[in-house]
């Protein structure tokens, strides 16, 4: 559904490679899990499978598309197959939670009929049934995120990309809302996420792509994350996640598994993708 | 359901950009009717040539007893003179009509044209001289007549009454010419308010256009809006100017002048209406590239 083959993105006027040499291959209607510090290339990769970005160098292919040869004209099409959703939610504060979900299906000429469904459908499977006539700034910010989650989804895409989607939210909320993503992944969509956010990576045990400097340098099903450069906070984190995973016997394994293969080349994982 | 939605998106832009919307109505306005003021002063100029030149003179007038013309040597023309003159001018070919206006015709004409005047009182019969009027085909010609009578024996002086129409003319080419450079300046503005309209407006919706492109909105989309935008403010623009230009005309022009001087060498609505076309699609093209190059340049995909 979305590969990376030896993908190096460098942005313009900067020396350092965002991304360098990555290789990831996403299943269709898998979860994914992108984690590292700030910098490491989190928001690049998901960029970059958006064609918001190009790859400086290899390939990138989403949705059966390769986006380096995916022409401009072609990129609006393709993105109704893919879903967003950001950390800054991108409401539009005019609008109520109805015209927002609404505006996604109008803009790409979806017929009025079909809106009148999809809006309340969708409201009421992210949880939000009732509050269609509310403006966003009426909302607590886990409820924006979920209306921006419904315009994701609204249209019902193959993939759904998450850049820090609980990074404004609170610890409890943020579970929320990655329960209501693995639900929606349940449903079929391929689901990634990129996030420093420990516990909602510990709580659901997808495969995590671990980032630094622009390098995968861990690719683990089932995985854990214990952020490495956080370390005075890391240690709450591995608590919090360790109370919520303390019945579950593979805990322990897990985090012994983090510090094997913190050791390993990362070129090794580009052989381990495929 | 997408033309609705585009209307509303139009509506909405336009009330939240309004300052912005009407200084461009209002310079497309001005610039449109310095244009148009210039453009009908021209057909003005030449509804007027075609009505004068129908009717411009050359006036050949004859030597008589104190005429103080070197050419005339104190001497009156002789019938002889006269007479060769005449042939002369049936001759040729640029001529359409000659005729001869006598010192006693000249006389009577004088009265009548004077006659309110004191002046009249102090002319007697034969101050005025006789001359022969001469009609030409093409009534930029008349060096012709003038080189070849102005030193004829019996000739005093040769006057073309173009000379006087020249300098109207003239008067009425430097108003178009002043009114037109000031509507290339005012379009020029025009077209540099209305790509900084674009970019405001582009600016005020960078939420809504970031949504569209995410969710894959096409391309046309996306910039309909702002293209319909321009399109109905400059076109409000040109209808105002046309107004005012029709306005204009019927009020100072027609009733001011039309009864009193001739019907027929004044321009009237038609002239607006012949101009209004022009004005319309050039201010919709000028609108329509100004947007699609401000949009290629400020709304990436």
């Amino acid at each position: 559904m979305i590969r990376f083959d030896n993908v190096s993105k460098v942005y313009p006027r900067s020396t350092r490679p965002a991304l360098s040499d990555v290789n990831v291959n996403v299943e269709r209607g898998e979860f994914l899990f992108i984690v590292g510090p700030s910098g490491s290339g989190k928001s690049t990769m998901l960029r970059l499978a958006l064609r918001e970005e190009r790859a400086t160098t290899g390939k990138v292919l989403v949705a059966g598309q390769d986006l380096s040869t995916l022409s401009t004209r072609k990129v609006p099409r393709f993105r109704r197959e893919i879903g967003a959703v950001f950390q800054d939610f991108r409401l539009l504060p005019g609008k109520t939670v109805d015209q927002n979900v609404a505006f996604a299906l109008q803009v790409i000429g979806k017929p009025a009929s079909a809106i009148r469904q999809l809006v309340p459908e969708t409201l009421e499977m992210v949880g939000l049934e009732g509050k269609g006539k509310r403006l966003p700034h009426q909302l607590s910010g886990g409820e924006q995120q979920r209306v921006a989650i419904a315009r994701a989804v609204v249209n019902k895409p193959q993939i759904l990309l998450c850049d820090e989607p609980t990074g404004n939210l609170d610890p409890k909320i943020s579970l929320d809302i990655v329960h209501l993503l693995d639900r929606i992944n349940r449903a079929g969509t391929t689901v990634v996420m990129a996030t420093h956010d420990a516990d909602t990576v510990n709580d659901l045990r997808h495969r995590v792509v671990q980032l630094d400097e622009g390098r995968v340098v861990r690719d683990e099903e089932h995985a854990t994350y214990m952020p490495r450069v956080e370390a005075g906070g890391a240690g709450t984190s591995p608590a919090s996640g360790g109370s919520s995973n303390a019945d579950d016997p593979h805990a322990v394994e897990d985090i012994e598994g983090i510090e094997q293969i913190g050791d390993l080349d990362p070129e090794r994982f580009g052989g381990e993708d495929r | 359901m997408k033309a609705r939605f585009i209307a509303g998106e139009v509506w909405s832009g336009l009330r939240r950009n309004l300052s912005m919307a009407l200084s461009v109505v209002l310079v497309t306005m001005v610039s449109m009717f310095l244009l148009g003021l210039g453009l009908l002063a021209q057909r003005q100029a030449d509804t007027m040539k075609g009505y004068w030149y129908d009717r411009i003179q050359v006036s050949i007038y004859l030597c008589t007893d104190d005429s103080n013309t070197p050419n005339c040597q104190g001497l009156a023309a002789t019938e002889a003179q006269k007479q060769s003159i005449e042939s002369q001018l049936r001759a040729m070919p640029e001529v359409k009509q000659v005729f001869h206006e006598s010192e006693a015709q000249a006389f009577e004409r004088f009265k009548e044209q004077f006659r309110n005047s004191p002046i009249t009182g102090n002319v007697q019969l034969g101050d005025i001289p006789q001359s022969f009027r001469v009609q030409l085909d093409d009534p930029s010609k008349f060096g012709v007549v003038t080189s070849q009578f102005e030193r004829a024996p019996g000739v005093a002086s040769v006057q073309d009454q173009e000379r006087v129409l020249k300098r109207f003319f003239q008067i009425i080419n430097w108003i178009t010419g002043f009114s037109v450079v000031l509507a290339a300046l005012m379009v020029i503005c025009a077209t540099l308010l209305m790509a900084t309209t674009i970019r405001q407006a582009a600016f005020i919706r960078r939420r809504e256009i970031g949504i569209m492109r995410l969710v894959g909105a096409s391309n046309w989309t996306i910039r309909m809006p702002f293209i319909i935008e321009m399109l109905v403010v400059a076109t409000l623009g040109v209808a105002l100017a046309v107004g005012m230009l029709w306005v204009g005309l019927r009020l100072i022009f027609n009733a001011g002048f039309n009864q009193v001087v001739l019907n027929k060498a004044l321009i009237g609505a038609n002239d607006v209406w012949a101009l209004t076309p022009w004005l319309f699609g050039g201010v919709i093209l000028i609108a329509a590239l100004t947007s699609l190059v401000t949009l290629r340049r400020y709304l990436r995909v």
